[in-house]
């Protein structure tokens, strides 16, 4: 929702909120970049996706499913004047290695067939697990990509065409061999978000990036002192399930 | 060969509230018990300890502590003659499993059904005539009253150290508790929790519309307490991980911390976890229980022999296993004959969102399961339903159990799923946003129901159970209707933007979005063996000694979480089996 006047308003009862928290945010690599398992990177490029380091070799992903995913992540959550974007938080890191636990495999799915199709109020029918749907719908995509884009991956293509290649298959008009793309765009972004706002240990949200963002105090899990105060932000920056201070 | 066990006094199936309150009143009575749970151990250390309950990976994504739907489930269709599908990911209800059951993960909101709850039928025909109640409307009577569970409710309330304030006390009248509720011998056990911002606000938006807000009473304790049985609680810290995850921190009630204390004590209570109970067994005429077979971890299967047994399992699988055992005739919608099965409801959950300026300190990342703020307005007697054209109320509350990023920022509509728009949405919403709910009462139908699935099997070989149900057109007036009504609520405080979620006319239930785990019936409590699987005492009709305590005892649903009348329900059938049962095994009311 964009409200210009509410925008101002805010503004100026708290000129110090947004803009400070952007000029934070340029601390935000440099922090980061001291933690353990944090990759290097330039802060520098915004626009195009840089891989999250050359530390992480990913197991589940192919090279060329790897190169998709990092794209994707790329365009799903950008780096911005908001804040991080989902490469140089690991997300794709993340994906690669949450494609590899039980969760993504099934195991908290019913999974025995037969398997029929069903409106849409009864949720997904299908026979695939999470890491199935996300390695046949980005295969079918990149499929659709090279022929339809001169023999091109959709990691090679611009990010106008990428972007709307994922809007096209958000609302399901992109046309795949074998899969709903829509079904793939909703358990990307799920996973994309996942490893965006999940605690660094499982490999994403590198230095609590978009928990400083979006002002989480992450794993305090005790706000005994804060439940009746009104008057000012909750004040405490967030901590991790190491018990890291972000 | 199947191995036998030594025969028992008492076999109960499932260790979540009910399981685990009865096994307390049975071993008190001197009876041996062997309690069956199919999931794992649990307890608050180390299985809820800090840090790592609190991932949110772990508790909101891979569901840790929820049931997972692999090896059992349901399934769901709109009406008799669609084919139904299994409930293949966990959406709009969440079943429990191991130690505590759902009882580890619920958050806390402990209600007391309201006196004119427990005669539904009787007061909407004596107020608006036979002619209000659809035909195809189900609804019956309680066979019992508020006076009969009051002495239940109290002590429930006492065992779980539920902090609230009384509304009525011995008839009198009492500031800030709920002035419509059924009067009570004494007041919670502790006082209300503390207001965060949108439980605060709330009291200003109720009384603008000349509404009386009061503190819902939450098994979240607001101060350090022991409970009758000697367990202790500490003060809720306001964590913000109660739904779906259990307690860090000793202070939302379970079975783990207000009950198995004292019961793993016990010489004469025996636990056993990993137990899947596949049926009860019957004798040849199908009018005894002689126990239940069942896999153990290693996958044998295993008889336990028992005099009484007791289904303690989930409401869903407590039908699920009359209906595989044979106890019971399974209900037939178009011949209108049978129990079992019959009478399924819901609730009618619907959510407004609240978002302003940066100004506005929510913190919807402090939370406390049950606490919050409420009003009984638009609930029982005091809503008119002629006027309003539909049967059943509901309550309108400010709660917040806690929220984190991975369970999901809500940003105001028309914002996109991703890309910068998103991202700066997100920000804007995560600690200026709150939300408002709609707890709406569920009506029961002839066309709504529970039986077993023609095609599709669980893990052990047996059919599913199969649901059939959809929103009903009284249902979705009563959503139109509540959530109109809290929009008029939250204009008051003029919030930047606001969303509204009434369904819609003509939509049908959606299984893939949370809405409540408070699915009821399908093996309820009445007066009349022919349209009830239980007596009022919580008894099978068919099988004496078989009882089924839960939530599958509700002839319909009312506006209020069920929790709090389960729990009552399970002492009041505890107590007629220690006073009745046990001296004259047998019916404890003639067919």
């Amino acid at each position: 929702m964009s409200e210009p006047e509410a925008e101002s308003t805010e503004n100026a009862a708290n000129p110090l909120s947004r803009r400070s928290l952007v000029k934070g945010l340029a601390l935000v690599p440099l922090v980061a970049a001291g933690l353990p398992g944090c990759s290097e990177r330039s802060s520098g490029t915004s626009k195009s996706a840089v891989a999250p380091g050359e530390r992480y070799t990913p197991a589940f992903f192919n090279a060329e499913e790897w190169a998709f995913i990092v794209a994707a992540c790329d365009r799903l959550i950008p780096r911005d004047e908001h804040g991080p974007g989902a490469v140089e938080l690991g997300v794709a890191e993340f994906i690669d290695r949450h494609m590899q636990t039980p969760y993504a495999s099934g195991d908290i799915w019913y999974m025995l067939g037969p398997f029929i199709e069903a409106s849409a109020e009864f949720g997904y029918q299908g026979r695939l697990a999470v890491r199935d749907i996300l390695r046949v719908g980005l295969g079918a995509i990149d499929a659709h990509c090279r022929s339809h884009f001169d023999g091109k991956s959709f990691a090679a293509l611009e990010h106008a065409r990428q972007e709307a290649l994922l809007k096209s298959a958000e609302s399901g008009h992109l046309q795949l061999e074998g899969i709903s793309s829509q079904l793939f765009f909703a358990e990307l972004l799920a996973e994309v978000r996942n490893g965006y706002f999940s605690d660094p240990v499982h490999g994403g949200n590198k230095g609590m990036g978009s928990w400083k963002m979006i002002g989480y105090p992450g794993m305090r899990a005790d706000y005994t002192d804060w439940v009746e105060i009104r008057d000012r932000p909750y004040p405490l920056p967030p901590v991790d399930l190491a018990g890291r201070r972000g | 060969m199947a191995v036998t066990q030594p025969k028992v006094d008492a076999v109960i199936v499932g260790m979540g509230w009910t399981g685990a309150i009865m096994a307390k009143e049975l071993t008190d009575a001197g009876l041996s018990v062997v309690a069956l749970e199919r999931g794992p151990d649990r307890d608050t250390q180390p299985d809820f300890a800090y840090p790592k309950v609190v991932d949110e990976l772990e508790g909101s994504v891979h569901r840790k502590f929820l049931q997972s739907l692999s090896q059992e489930t349901v399934t769901v269709r709109h009406k008799t003659g669609d084919t139904a599908v299994p409930y293949r990911q966990m959406g709009s209800f969440k079943p429990g499993t191991g130690v505590g059951g759902a009882g580890s993960h619920w958050s806390g909101c402990h209600f007391r059904a309201l006196p004119e709850d427990f005669r539904l039928r009787s007061a909407v025909e004596q107020r608006y005539g036979r002619r209000f109640i659809p035909a195809e409307m189900a609804i019956q009577d309680y066979p019992i009253t508020y006076e009969d569970l009051e002495p239940h409710f109290d002590h429930f309330e006492y065992v779980c150290g539920t902090s609230g304030r009384a509304g009525v006390l011995n008839g009198a009248r009492q500031e800030g508790g709920n002035p419509f509720e059924g009067s009570r011998r004494r007041d919670y056990p502790l006082p209300p929790n503390r207001n965060y911002l949108g439980a605060e606000w709330f009291y200003r938006a109720a009384r603008e519309v000349g509404y009386h807000a009061y503190p819902i009473p939450a098994s979240n304790a607001s101060a350090p307490y022991v409970n009758p049985y000697g367990c202790q609680m500490g003060p809720c810290n306001f964590c913000g991980f109660c739904s779906d995850y259990g307690c860090l921190n000793y202070s939302k009630a379970s079975p783990n911390v207000c009950i198995l204390p004292v019961l793993r004590l016990r010489k004469q209570f025996v636990l056993r976890t990993h137990a899947q109970v596949l049926r009860v067994n019957l004798d040849r005429a199908r009018e005894r229980a002689t126990g239940v077979t069942y896999l153990d971890a290693q996958g044998r299967e295993v008889e336990q022999p028992a005099d009484l047994v007791v289904l303690c399992a989930f409401s869903l699988y407590n039908v699920h296993l009359m209906l595989l055992s044979g106890i019971g005739k399974p209900y037939d919608p178009i011949a209108n004959a049978g129990t079992v099965g019959r009478n399924y409801s819901y609730q009618n959950l619907n959510r407004v969102v609240l978002f302003f300026g940066d100004d506005v300190q929510a913190n919807g990342f402090i939370g406390n399961g049950g606490a919050g703020t409420t009003i009984d307005d638009l609930n029982g007697k005091q809503l008119d339903n002629a006027k309003a054209g539909f049967v059943g109320g509901g309550i309108i509350w400010a709660r917040q159990p806690g929220a984190g990023p991975v369970r999901g920022i809500t940003v105001p509509p028309g914002t996109p799923g991703w890309g910068s728009a998103w991202k700066r949405a997100i920000k804007e919403s995560f600690r200026h946003s709150f939300y408002y709910e709609v707890q709406g009462a569920c009506m029961s139908y002839r066309s709504h129901y529970l039986d077993l699935d023609p095609t599709y099997k669980d893990a052990f070989g047996r059919p599913l159970l199969r649901m059939t149900f959809d929103w009903h057109e009284n249902e979705i007036k009563a959503s139109q209707f509540l959530v109109g009504k809290a929009l008029d609520m939250c204009k008051t405080l003029k919030p930047k933007a606001l969303s509204g979620d009434a369904k819609q006319t003509g939509s049908h239930y959606n299984v893939t979005q949370y809405q409540s785990t408070h699915t009821c019936g399908g093996a309820i409590m009445g007066a009349d063996p022919s349209s009830s699987a239980l007596n009022r005492y919580l008894q099978s009709w068919d099988v004496p000694n078989v009882f089924a305590p839960g939530a599958n005892a509700f002839p319909q649903n009312n506006g209020y979480n069920p929790t709090g009348m389960v729990g009552a329900l399970t002492y009041w059938a505890a107590k007629a089996i220690r006073e009745q049962y046990l001296k004259t095994p047998g019916a404890l009311v003639q067919a």
